[in-house]
């Protein structure tokens, strides 16, 4: 009723290979992306600031760690340094004087180029091993990070960013900053759309299912390796880069620390392995409920008059972060975007679905 | 070069590296049982200090009394986790394992910072601070104390493996099919891997938390335990204290090598290029199996 299949056949290739094969999907594509579109006239500026647009740019990173975790299979704990890699390069050309349109760019490539080191390590050896290489690699970049001032920008260790300017508009609204965001998540998600029907995608799928396997049907499993983190790297870079000119405004060494890295892991198997709607809904999880419960933490004491020690409530959002991950895990395994994948199975055949037992 | 500050630097180093094996002792039990990588030891070390803490301080019961009771209830809360928790995950991919414990470790940390608050507490073991001297060279009375732990946990965990229940464990170590099929209770025995490592994790915290206060921090020394056992070898105990002592003189004589050098802080550096040069060249580590999947 709500998915209606009726009339849905695909009778040649190019129809079976469509983004979405069903139009109730594609309908809820296009309705979501006009709400994107006019978010900033429908939502206060608080919310667009503070809640859309870093839940953008965290999917788009989320995505980028996606396509080496859920698409390659291989454990990366390190991502947040790559990110920082982009973010001060791409800061550091901006304030160069290189245009911001190159500096992003910029900032991508020399993510791509430390990213790829990651690759190294997963070459070597696959699994804890190398969720364990990429740990040790974190804590190498932000132990660079901390002790070169040429990089993270003297004594206070933060970097200002310059004023952002696209295509010779300089951006400095916050309509400006979601339109900048959401432009980029869209990038993304429409790479990794496309991902899953190209041949490059199958290789990554190959790989992760069977390296060994994947060697004996033709596919490269180095050559696609390197290409998944270095591609994956370009994403982080310039995701890094985006959050600190819209978000941030200031480049800190803790902005990309291992806790972060952690964070964008928890995001991406929150919200499924290898799933794009999963992405959206792991970071918007994990990104705004803990600070959510807070508040009603909070606002549920005051109003029943109970005092809560500040420490206390300070606490509570990481606690809460921990539990979400640990309940998700338990509920479903595969995440969020399997729990989606669920209810449209269920809506699929909804109300006929007696009919099939 | 003065050859009695490298013995000093050598010895202190291996005394806090023993500290390090204590910690990793907990990781190997778990990792040897479940092939589970524990990376929540760090939260459940500073759960443990908490709860001696609690029950000295705010209970007012004495330490001798504390620290057992602490053992007791950090047993069940090892049982209790790994039957709600990683049960359920048994068979999954490696990552969500991995995520999981990740996840327990960020929720106990805020859970016990939400309860007892981020401000650094101090153990109060009753240790002396006075400097105590062997030959010429000066070593900390409280490393040695927390080295001797150390040791004494490992004889009991060696002999441990002796006894029918260690016996067991070293079973489902090895094939916890073949265990499951002579009726040895799989399950249980990874439980009581959990508690186990919980235990330890009391131990690991006093000692740690009469050294560098009871507070967040204690959790940081995940990265450093994670080296120690990956270097002796993630299902060895033995590795685990000999790789402690390794880690902790190379910890120890680099950094003060290093320090001058980079300007200082280099413990860190040493200890993650000792992680990543023991994967890459030795991923099984000094003593561990040699099943290690390679690419």
């Amino acid at each position: 009723m709500f998915y209606r299949l009726s009339g849905v056949h695909h009778a040649n290739y190019v129809s079976d290979s469509r983004i979405f094969k069903v139009p109730a999907d594609r309908n809820l594509a296009i309705f979501v992306f006009l709400f994107g579109l006019a978010a900033p006239f429908l939502l206060p500026s608080l919310y667009l600031n503070s809640y859309m647009l870093p839940w953008l740019i965290w999917t788009a990173a989320a995505l980028g760690l996606n396509l080496v975790t859920g698409w390659a299979g291989q454990l990366h704990l390190g991502y947040a340094a790559v990110m920082a890699v982009g973010a001060y390069s791409a800061i550091h050309a901006a304030r160069f004087g290189v245009p911001w349109e190159f500096a992003l760019i910029i900032g991508g490539l020399a993510s791509s180029v430390i990213g790829s080191l990651f690759a190294f390590a997963a070459l070597r050896v696959k699994g804890l091993y190398l969720a364990l290489t990429t740990l040790a690699m974190q804590f190498v970049m932000d132990w660079v990070l901390t002790h070169s001032p040429a990089i993270s920008g003297g004594s206070h260790a933060s970097l200002q960013s310059p004023t952002l300017a696209l295509l010779g508009q300089d951006i400095t609204s916050d309509t400006g900053y979601y339109y900048v965001a959401f432009g980029w998540c869209l990038l993304v998600t429409i790479f990794m759309l496309n991902l899953k029907r190209t041949g490059l995608g199958r290789a990554l799928v190959a790989v992760r299912e069977k390296d060994f396997a994947a060697a004996i049907l033709g596919v490269n499993s180095f050559y696609y390796k390197i290409l998944a983190f270095a591609a994956s790297s370009f994403i982080a870079g310039v995701s890094g880069a985006l959050l600190v000119a819209t978000f941030f405004f200031l480049a800190a060494p803790e902005q990309f620390s291992v806790a972060v890295s952690i964070q964008v892991l928890a995001m991406v198997i929150v919200g499924g392995l290898g799933s794009i709607i999963g992405s959206y809904l792991g970071v918007a999880l994990i990104l705004l409920v803990p600070g959510l419960v807070n508040g009603i933490v909070a606002g549920g004491s005051q109003s029943l008059g109970m005092q809560i020690n500040v420490e206390t409530l300070a606490h509570i959002p990481n606690a809460v972060y921990g539990a979400l991950i640990v309940i998700i895990l338990l509920i479903e395994p595969l995440g969020l975007g399997k729990l989606y994948g669920n209810i449209r199975d269920y809506l699929m055949v909804w109300p006929f679905d007696q009919l099939r037992k | 070069m003065d050859w009695i500050f490298l013995s000093e630097l050598a010895i202190n180093g291996a005394l806090t590296g023993l500290l390090y094996s204590l910690f990793a002792i907990g990781l190997v039990l778990i990792y040897k049982a479940s092939s589970v990588p524990n990376l929540a030891q760090g939260g459940l070390t500073m759960v443990g200090a908490y709860v001696v803490l609690a029950l000295s301080h705010d209970a007012g019961l004495p330490l001798w009394l504390a620290i057992p009771l602490a053992a007791v209830i950090m047993f069940g809360l090892g049982f209790g986790i790994e039957r709600v928790a990683l049960r359920r995950l048994a068979g999954r991919p490696v990552v969500m394992i991995l995520m999981m414990t990740l996840g327990l470790d960020i929720f106990l940390r805020g859970t016990t910072l939400a309860i007892w608050g981020g401000t650094s507490r101090s153990m109060e073991l009753g240790v002396s601070y006075e400097p105590f001297f062997l030959g010429d060279i000066f070593v900390s009375r409280i490393h040695l104390v927390g080295a001797g732990v150390a040791i004494s946990l490992f004889v009991a965990f060696m002999l441990f493996f002796r006894s029918r229940t260690g016996i067991k464990l070293r079973a489902i170590a090895d094939d916890y099919m073949a265990s499951w099929s002579v009726g040895i209770s799989v399950e249980r025995g990874v439980g009581l891997s959990w508690a186990l490592a919980s235990v330890v994790a009391v131990a690991a915290g006093v000692i740690w938390g009469e050294i560098q206060g009871v507070d967040q921090a204690l959790s940081l020394l995940l990265l450093k335990g994670l080296t120690v056992a990956v270097l002796g070898g993630l299902d060895s105990i033995l590795g685990a204290v000999v790789a402690g002592i390794i880690l902790g003189i190379i910890e120890n004589v680099g950094a003060d090598f290093l320090d001058p050098l980079v300007g200082g802080g280099s413990r860190e550096l040493i200890v993650a290029a000792v992680l990543i040069l023991t994967v890459m060249i030795r991923p099984h580590g000094l003593f561990g199996r040699h099943d290690i999947e390679r690419v």
